[in-house]
């Protein structure tokens, strides 16, 4: 460490690219607090091999043995042992998916105890404090080999076809969701996408957990809002809000506009926005698409919590407004022009290009286009003072270019207003050079 | 909110009725100027830049002075109430404006005027807007008469604790031990009934705030209840199925501890304590590592002796490094705390095995936590135990990969000090020292040279100059700014503590030579020690020895060179007699007045005027 090539007695920044190899070897964590002490597995006969009375409870003792859970972080340590529960735990997995009738009620304990020791784990802290998703490696789960076959086994037991909610609703109750949503936090893609789809089973099969499933998530994604900015599963969560927002019955109940203006609307503010606005957009057009009279309010939810540095989120927030426009209805374009053209006029002029390019883009789309028209004589006094100044001002040819296609289009449509417009803009930025011309003058007089 | 279109109907629907207030002063003003700006800043409450309603907000005591206290209270209070629907960034400075109000409404008999608008703020969703309406709401309690309290403010704490939103619900657990200890007994009984519900609230969010809150409460009540009240409910948030909630309880058990007696403390906090510190989430560990010396504290030598020691023992092994790093962290505090008769015994039998442990950990924040502590524990061993036992750790620390752990070490060198001597540790300190000095992170040898002093100062003059002063010189070549910075400075601090004489004989001499250095910024390097040197050297090193050097100088090819020859002859002008100045000084800066480099010449002029102005006053 103490010898200082001399690429690095130049240039004391190469050492950043090596820092960061280094830390990406080390990227797995795992966290298991063990009072239990360990005690070496012995390997117990094959299932298959097994006569059919006696299935039932080798099934059971097998489920018992996976309960046992091994250090990962030391990768040296009863090698034997986790091979033997991971060749136990591709046999359960094996045993429910291909089997009828292997779920008899007895088994259900003990298979929610297996799911619940192996996976229900605080998760670790996070190798990396200030973890950037969109930068870092994720740190990986260090347990995934014996992880990865419980939420298998997990998944092929809520869907095999002699599963009953009715018998599994005991075991997988409000706390187990709790627990499960906790997970979510992970910051292991592959546990997440696993946790993904177990709870959009879960919300399928046990009606009686739907609506806590969906308040636990309200308060996860409030606490990233407004106390931790920090949850490592939200667009995986918002993903199952897409398909659950795209089931409600009309008319939608209060609680579920609620979560519309005072969740999903909110989130647009968080830092890390662009990990899971895809996801964020698709739920509120989803809602829009559901229940128009909505469109108002959220659009001029979108307009209060507008970008007002960060260029990266105004061309999502731009994305998501065309994604709106696309789906309104005429009536409440009406309601909601004036503001939102202004915005989208800043937006026009913005001296970032993609920000700019992003905003004319909307000129491209012939719903939009068909909007305006109906509509122009609103719309383009607001739009034309920052297009005009664009068109003589702005740095970026490519913008210019689109503004000149945008002015010629909003020319065709009334051409009368148009020309009216470009006089009063003349004059009035006429009267302005006056003004400042005359100031010195008059500011003489006075003294 | 049961009407989300009202949130966002257009502002100017909310200001109308105030837009006549903006009128009416400029009625009743009668040709009075005066009140002019008033109701400018009147009108841009409702304007639709958010800095302009921004900046008039910031002046509300303003207005309300002009507008006067009856005014204030009926018009525009009410209006503000409204104003709620603005941007959080304004009503974070309303709900603050609000918390100094109270002359502004008529005093402590109308301050409950302010509570509406106040109310309102504390269910906004923003959490930074809602904390700054409590903050106030909290201030003006205490300006409430025990009958308005009553009257007023219960009514309204009582209203945000069975509101619909989350939001109003937290805000009411910041409020209950404002108002407790100044309403009657029936009163309280509501108050803690309600307290009791938000600590069972189905939202968790609501559960933290109350369980942040629990301890500030059990301060106010009454001791009986907090045996039947609190002590429940602190068992319940202490097992709470959400670790946030549980983490917050840690916080609370040190204040409730501490109000009961001793003799309670084993059956009502011991067993949820122990629970914690053996939590399955490491935060709720964390958090019992990170209040461990409080809660030695309150807990008293007895329970400290009998259940905190094999607790803090855990805490150093834990499975998680986070934990283990707080917990070395306490180490020495735990230590220093134990009672008096049995502290060395505790330390040698159960800390130090641990210790010894640590000093080895796999993870380098657990190193470090210890590193920065681990010289404290001499002090509290005394000179044999530190040899035979602490001394080998240290060298160890010091031999540690990662530079934080040897940096804390040295900058703790104090402590060791004061028993052992540093002499020691000299042998094994050297190499630690150069090796950090040498470090491939710029942030690491500056922090070493920040260390540099002190070392000096504890080694003596003999090993600096022997060991220590090749690497002194060494950093002001680094290729570095900010070490080539630190490296005059650390010269400069250095002549403080070994005098003028030292620095004539082992300093200057090399860092005159400098000057003629090929490379430029080696050359201004010269410069810059001159300029921190020439105080602590005195008149006659610098005249005689620095100045023809700086003046030499002035020819230097580089105009960077030639400008902070300028600069440097402004510093070091004080320093020198005044005839130096007339004869040497002022013709070269002159000279370099006339530069043909614009910067040159602009701070030839800069220390000319600086310079002459002054010790032509001095001498007249």
């Amino acid at each position: 460490m103490s010898a200082i090539s001399a690429t690095e007695k130049v240039d004391g920044f190469t050492r950043k690219s090596m820092r960061k190899a280094q830390k990406q070897k080390k990227s797995q964590g795992s966290s298991q607090f063990r009072t239990q002490a360990l005690t070496e597995l012995s390997p117990l006969p094959q299932l298959k091999d097994a006569p059919s009375t006696e299935q039932q409870e080798l099934f059971s003792q097998k489920l018992q043995q996976c309960c046992m859970l091994f250090d990962f972080m030391d990768s040296v340590t009863d090698l034997k042992s986790k091979e033997i529960k991971r060749a136990t735990l591709n046999e359960l997995v094996d045993y429910v998916s291909t089997n009828r009738g292997v779920l008899v009620e007895t088994a259900y304990p003990e298979i929610s105890n297996m799911i619940c020791t192996n996976i229900f784990r605080t998760l670790p802290p996070s190798d990396n404090p200030d973890f950037d998703p969109e930068e870092d490696e994720p740190t990986l789960e260090a347990s995934w080999p014996h992880i990865q076959l419980v939420y298998e086994f997990l998944l092929r037991f809520l869907e095999n076809p002699d599963f009953q909610p009715s018998i599994a609703k005991r075991y997988i109750d409000q706390k187990f969701v709790l627990q499960l949503l906790e997970l979510f936090d992970s910051e292991d893609p592959r546990e997440r996408d696993f946790l993904k789809t177990v709870l959009h089973r879960i919300y399928g099969k046990f009606l009686g957990l739907r609506a806590f499933i969906r308040k636990q998530i309200n308060n996860i994604f409030l606490r990233f809002i407004y106390e931790t900015d920090h949850f490592n599963g939200v667009a995986e969560l918002l993903e199952i809000l897409g398909s659950i927002i795209n089931g409600f019955a009309l008319p939608l109940k209060a609680e579920h506009k609620q979560f519309l203006m005072k969740v999903l609307v909110p989130m647009h503010t968080a830092k890390g926005l662009a990990l899971f606005h895809a996801q964020l957009a698709y739920c509120v057009v989803q809602f829009l698409e559901k229940d128009p009279i909505l469109t108002e309010p959220v659009i001029r939810g979108l307009l209060k919590f507008w970008p007002k540095t960060c260029s990266q989120k105004e061309v999502m927030y731009l994305g998501e407004i065309e994604e709106i426009l696309d789906v309104i209805e005429p009536t409440q374009f009406k309601k909601i022009q004036e503001p939102l053209f202004k915005q989208i006029s800043r937006c026009v002029a913005n001296p970032h290009f993609q920000v700019a390019e992003r905003a004319l883009y909307f000129w491209n789309n012939e719903y939009i286009l068909s909007l305006i028209e109906e509509n122009i004589d609103k719309v383009l006094p607001i739009m034309f003072g920052s297009l005009y100044r664009i068109s003589k001002e702005h740095w970026n040819p490519t913008i210019v270019a689109l503004v000149y296609n945008v002015l010629k289009t909003l020319m065709e449509m009334n051409s009368t207003l148009f020309d009216e417009l470009t006089a009063s803009y003349k004059s009035d930025r006429q009267r302005k050079v006056e003004a400042w011309r005359w100031k010195p003058h008059a500011m003489g007089m006075l003294l | 909110m049961s009407n989300p279109k009202f949130k966002y109907a257009p502002i100017s629907v909310f200001l109308f009725p105030f837009y006549n207030l903006a009128c009416g002063i400029l009625l009743c003003t009668d040709g009075d100027d005066s009140l002019y700006p008033i109701a400018v800043l009147i009108d841009e409450l409702r304007n639709e830049d958010v800095q302009l309603r921004l900046n008039s907000i910031k002046k509300l005591s303003t207005i309300a002075l002009a507008l006067g206290v009856e005014r204030t209270r009926t018009e525009l209070l009410p209006f503000l109430t409204d104003t709620i629907y603005d941007e959080d960034e304004v009503l974070l400075a309303l709900a603050e404006q609000l918390g100094n109000f109270t002359m502004l409404v008529g005093g402590p008999e109308y301050v409950h005027c302010l509570l509406p608008p106040l109310e309102s703020l504390a269910t906004v969703e923003e959490t930074v807007v809602r904390d700054k309406a409590v903050e106030s709401l909290r201030k003006i309690s205490q300006e409430h008469s025990p009958v308005d309290l009553e009257v007023h403010f219960e009514p309204l704490v009582k209203r945000l604790a069975s509101g619909d939103w989350f939001t109003s619900r937290t805000s009411a657990c910041g409020l209950f031990s404002v108002c407790y200890p100044r309403v009657s007994s029936t009163v309280k009984a509501e108050i803690r009934q309600h307290f009791r519900t938000l600590c069972s609230d189905d939202t968790p969010m609501v559960r933290r705030a109350a369980a942040s809150k629990l301890g500030e409460f059990a301060k106010v009540l009454e001791l009986d209840y907090v045996k039947s009240d609190i002590i429940s409910l602190f068992t319940a948030l202490a097992s709470d199925e959400q670790d946030s909630v549980r983490l917050l309880a840690v916080e609370a058990c040190v204040s409730i501890a501490t109000l009961l007696p001793q003799e309670d403390l084993e059956t009502l906090v011991m067993p949820t304590l122990r629970q914690a510190a053996e939590d399955k989430s490491w935060r709720v560990r964390y958090m019992v590592a990170d209040k461990f010396s409080e809660l030695q504290k309150a807990v008293g030598p007895e329970i400290t002796k009998n259940d905190l020691v094999p607790a803090f023992q855990n805490l150093l092994k834990d499975c998680e490094a986070e934990v283990r790093a707080a917990a070395a962290n306490k180490v020495k505090e735990f230590c220093e705390n134990l009672p008096e008769d049995s502290r060395e015994t505790i330390i040698m039998t159960h800390i130090l095995p641990c210790v010894k442990e640590l000093v080895s950990d796999t993870n380098q924040h657990v190193k470090s936590a210890l590193a920065s502590v681990i010289m404290g524990l001499s002090t509290i061993l005394g000179k044999d135990n530190t040899v035979e036992h602490l001394l080998p750790l240290f060298l160890a620390q010091l031999k540690d990969e990662c530079p934080e752990v040897r940096l804390n070490i040295i900058s703790n060198l104090d402590c060791v000090n004061e028993v052992i001597g540093i002499r020691q540790l000299s042998q094994s300190l050297l190499p630690a020292i150069v090796e950090l000095a040498e470090d491939a992170k710029w942030r690491v040898r500056l922090a070493i040279i920040e260390y540099m002093p002190l070392l000096a100062g504890q080694l003596g003059v003999e090993f600096f100059d022997e060991k220590l002063n090749t690497l002194c010189m060494a950093w002001l070549i680094d290729h570095v700014y900010a070490i080539r910075e630190a490296a005059t400075c650390n010269l400069m601090k250095l002549v403080e503590k070994f005098g003028a004489e030292w620095a004539q004989n082992t300093i200057v001499p090399k860092v005159l030579g400098m000057a003629n250095d090929p490379n430029y910024l080696h050359r201004m390097t010269t410069l810059f020690c001159i300029n921190s040197l020439s105080e602590a050297c005195g008149q006659e090193i610098t005249t005689k020895q620095m100045l023809p050097v700086v003046l030499k100088m002035s020819n230097d090819q580089v105009a960077n060179v030639r400008f902070n020859v300028a600069k440097s002859l402004q510093k070091i002008g004080p320093v020198l007699d005044s005839s130096a100045l007339q004869t040497e000084v002022k013709p070269v800066l002159e000279k370099l007045a006339t530069d043909t480099d614009m910067d040159v010449k602009y701070f030839a002029q800069e220390a000319i005027s600086g310079e002459f102005s002054s010790i032509n006053v001095l001498t007249e």
